[in-house]
């Protein structure tokens, strides 16, 4: 596979596994308005999954579609970082994993605007607006939950340190994301990892949270289709119509 | 029978078409207030292609407006009518019409209240950091759509729509959505 088409796919494996997780919480946030906010972020991740998709389906050209790379491929064909497919947990563990999510995909975002690649720089530029949006929002709720209750405080504190080891990922990079550096489609790592950090940190001093070394081991392999064990249980839902009938429309 | 059946329609005459297609979610504007149609052209055998771009990445209503407008010129005697999506440049508020913003007011709705991101400024170098950093970001003077009180608070970031954030006027007491700078 063309390391464009890869590198495309796991940006809309991303964006589709965590839209798929906050879809989870549909019904059942703690407050109606984190219910509705939940599911537009679900919901504008969704939107950003079906313009990478499309774009890799078209350079792939092997006649796949969106929904069939949403709907028939295994979980070790899906390229995600391990992150999102994180299981949602208490409030605290589904914000600080879209807080870490968010800081990294506003920076990754950011920087494809200014991508060689034409289409890359649209589906960018489209997504900016959403992803700064979901930023604040997210750093907000850390603020928020961290400098809380000792109750919120504690349990804020314990998502951050659970949830770090999978922050790593983000910013280890592969030999397709070095060849996608070396043809000016995606930025490099060490600008994107001190952004990053300084912003993870600014927010942690403000929520009154003890940020976790950089320096920590980290997890890998998602980007390489080495999932855990909850990407399995998160496909057999969301696929379950097209494994039972396959190929069925509306 | 209309004019369009006969042969060529004109672009004036599909843009003045389209300006009656409804926004699905808020009826009281429509897809030429809000924006989001780009460009419209015609060919001399009654055939038609319209471009529009999408508001929000994931927003369901996309689909069906643009069924409402292929329904819409099909309905008014345009043989063939194109759709294409367009991304660049990106839709914003800011390709809201003044009229669409007044009509947002008179249906309950406060329209987007200050400009949106540069997204230029980004792609020449601008500080990121700085769009994220709280306290920094200026929060929107949202007037409300009822008694026309500057007084007011947001409830939620999120409302009924994506488009759309839930106030409060802090006068009339009444809550309100707020069309979203985005």
């Amino acid at each position: 596979m063309d390391d464009i088409v890869t590198y495309l796919l796991r940006q809309g494996d991303n964006a589709l596994i965590l839209s798929q997780r906050l879809s989870e919480l549909c019904g059942k946030g703690p407050a109606l308005e984190e219910d509705m906010a939940l599911t537009n972020v679900a919901l504008d991740l969704l939107g950003q999954t079906r313009m990478w998709y499309a774009y890799a389906a078209e350079l792939e050209g092997a006649g796949r579609d969106e929904d069939r790379l949403a709907y028939h491929r295994d979980a070790h064909d899906f390229r995600n970082c391990l992150l999102v497919e994180q299981n949602n947990g208490n409030y605290a563990d589904t914000m600080m994993r879209q807080f870490f999510f968010d800081t990294w995909h506003y920076f990754l975002i950011g920087a494809l605007t200014r991508s060689g690649d034409a289409r890359v720089r649209e589906i960018a530029e489209k997504s900016l607006k959403e992803v700064t949006y979901h930023l604040r929002r997210s750093g907000d709720l850390i603020v928020r939950l961290g400098d809380g209750t000792d109750v919120s405080h504690a349990k804020t504190q314990a998502a951050a340190d659970e949830l770090w080891m999978y922050t790593g990922e983000f910013f280890n990079y592969d030999a397709v994301d070095q060849a996608m550096v070396a043809a000016g489609v995606a930025p490099a790592a060490e600008p994107l990892r001190a952004q990053w950090l300084a912003h993870v940190g600014d927010i942690f001093g403000e929520a009154t949270l003890a940020m976790p070394s950089p320096e920590a081991w980290m997890q890998k392999g998602g980007k390489q289709g080495r999932h855990s064990e909850h990407l399995g249980y998160l496909l057999a839902e969301m696929q379950f119509l097209q494994r039972a009938y396959p190929g069925a429309e509306w | 029978m209309s004019a369009a059946a006969a042969g060529a329609v004109g672009v004036d005459q599909v843009w003045s078409w389209l300006a009656e297609v409804p926004d699905p979610e808020i009826p009281v504007i429509s897809v030429v207030d809000l924006g989001i149609v780009r460009d419209v052209a015609v060919d001399g055998d009654g055939g038609c292609t319209v471009t529009i771009t999408p508001t929000y990445s994931g927003c369901p209503a996309m689909q069906v407006i643009a069924d409402a407008v292929t329904d819409a010129l099909r309905e008014r005697g345009v043989r063939r009518v194109e759709l294409r999506t367009r991304l660049s440049p990106a839709w914003t508020t800011d390709w809201m019409s003044e009229e669409g913003k007044a009509k947002l007011k008179g249906y309950g709705i406060a329209p987007p209240a200050q400009r949106v991101v540069d997204i230029s400024g980004l792609r020449k170098g601008g500080d990121l950091a700085a769009g994220v950093k709280r306290g920094a970001i200026a929060k929107p003077k949202v007037v409300c759509p009822h008694c026309g009180s500057s007084h007011t608070e947001n409830t939620s970031q999120f409302g009924s729509t994506p488009c759309k954030a839930l106030y409060k006027c802090l006068d009339c007491r009444e809550p309100f959505d707020y069309f979203k700078c985005h």
